[in-house]
């Protein structure tokens, strides 16, 4: 029910969630996600003109819950805008990073992803990272207004 | 039919193919995923692995359900080189291996009603079971981790387990806390197939956690195969993922095409 109302709030601080399902497809649509993620897209991309400055300085965001652990972030801005966010907690932290055999990679196949046009069931996808820091992102923003 | 709910910060879908399913078969299936949160959540005070983190209970006291996941976490623990592990100081947190667990148990009890032909999706990792409503192999879609919007691959399951770990944030400022100089986002997105998503979830965090070495760990389990992207938006997938691949309308009109010629 908590998690129900934190998702609930994020609905109304960022423009939401617009969840949706048609003939057997399903999408969660991040609004804000394409104002949110462009501090993030290396330059050359067109951001979109936004009216929101914020003020300099570093901003510590909430602890979320992504399931697989918290997620927290620090977003820094300089001259009214979102220059850089740090991850003080992220899921995998307790990961331990032994060293693994390596092995020479064998022959794998690569290519550059490209976008699929077809109509699937269902979309497996990390969902619960990005949602928990979309939501600790946001509280950091708003101590910069 | 289909149902959706938000829990645990995640849509939780179910789609059951059978004329006679009826919405209370629904709502088992997301109470049991309440259920979960309330034993595992290590953010509720009084579910059980908070008691047992605060040392109020004894092994002799947990439940089968907690005693069973300690037991596949230490087998899990076992069976990645130790990057996998729910030990954090003195307290434990198995929340990596149950959420994979309880999507294959759900996925279970759908099987023990007599319905064969459904998928049960929590936050993008996948159990499927026969056929989807056109009589066809499950198709499932991976996510464009740098655009939420589209897919970028299209498999075809049957009686599998599809789970994606990863984040879907581009750039380069994701580190491990515990390690600066390890960037984690020089992997993006890792999908793992396996026999069901309890085995395709556990290798999918454990994939991730490894880096750009994950998939070669892939490669070397029978039974599992991976689809890795890196942040340059490179894919690497093990030697037999092409099999599970369903061929996009485009590719399949070149190779038409070249046939012709």
């Amino acid at each position: 029910m908590k998690k129900t109302l934190i998702a609930l709030a994020a609905v109304v601080v960022i423009g939401g969630y617009v969840l949706y399902q048609n003939q057997g497809r399903f999408f969660l649509i991040l609004l804000a996600q394409h104002r949110l993620s462009n501090p993030f897209q290396s330059s050359g991309n067109t951001a979109p003109a936004t009216n929101i400055s914020y003020k300099n300085g570093t901003y510590t965001g909430s602890v979320e819950d992504a399931f697989y652990g918290n997620v927290q972030v620090q977003a820094t801005i300089t001259g009214g805008k979102i220059t850089d966010v740090q991850f003080l907690q992220y899921p995998h932290d307790a990961l331990r990073s032994q060293a693994i055999n390596s092995l020479a990679m064998p022959n794998l196949r690569q290519e550059a992803i490209t976008a699929q046009i077809a109509q699937v069931d269902v979309v497996s996808g990390a969902t619960d990272t990005s949602n928990a820091f979309v939501q600790s992102l946001q509280t950091a923003l708003s101590q910069a207004k | 039919m289909k149902q959706t709910r938000l829990m645990m910060g995640m849509p939780i879908t179910v789609e059951i193919v059978n004329c006679k399913v009826k919405l209370f078969h629904f709502q088992e299936i997301f109470n049991y995923f309440q259920y979960i949160d309330d034993t595992f959540s290590t953010y509720k005070e009084n579910s059980e692995i908070s008691k047992i983190n605060r040392g109020l209970l004894t092994k002799s006291q947990y439940s089968r359900d907690m005693q069973t996941i300690l037991d596949l976490a230490e087998r899990t623990r076992q069976d990645t080189q130790g990057y996998f592990d729910i030990h954090r100081g003195d307290k434990i947190d198995p929340s990596g291996i149950v959420k994979g667990w309880a999507i294959y148990q759900a996925a279970l009890s759908l099987k023990q009603k007599g319905f064969t032909d459904y998928y049960v999706d929590a936050g993008g990792d996948i159990q499927v079971s026969g056929l989807n409503s056109h009589h066809q192999p499950w198709i499932v879609g991976i996510r464009n981790p740098f655009n939420r919007e589209e897919i970028v691959k299209v498999v075809s399951l049957k009686g599998k387990g599809i789970a994606t770990s990863g984040t879907y944030i581009r750039g380069a400022h994701i580190y491990n806390p515990q390690d600066k100089t390890d960037n984690l986002a020089e992997v993006i997105s890792f999908t793992v197939i396996g026999p069901n998503v309890y085995e395709a979830d556990r290798f999918a965090t454990a994939a991730f956690a490894m880096g750009k070495k994950g998939i070669e760990f892939i490669e070397k389990l029978s039974g599992f195969e991976g689809y890795m992207i890196d942040k340059k938006s490179i894919a690497t997938m093990t030697s037999k993922f092409s099999e599970y691949v369903v061929k996009s309308v485009e590719e399949s009109e070149k190779k038409d095409l070249k046939s012709i010629q």
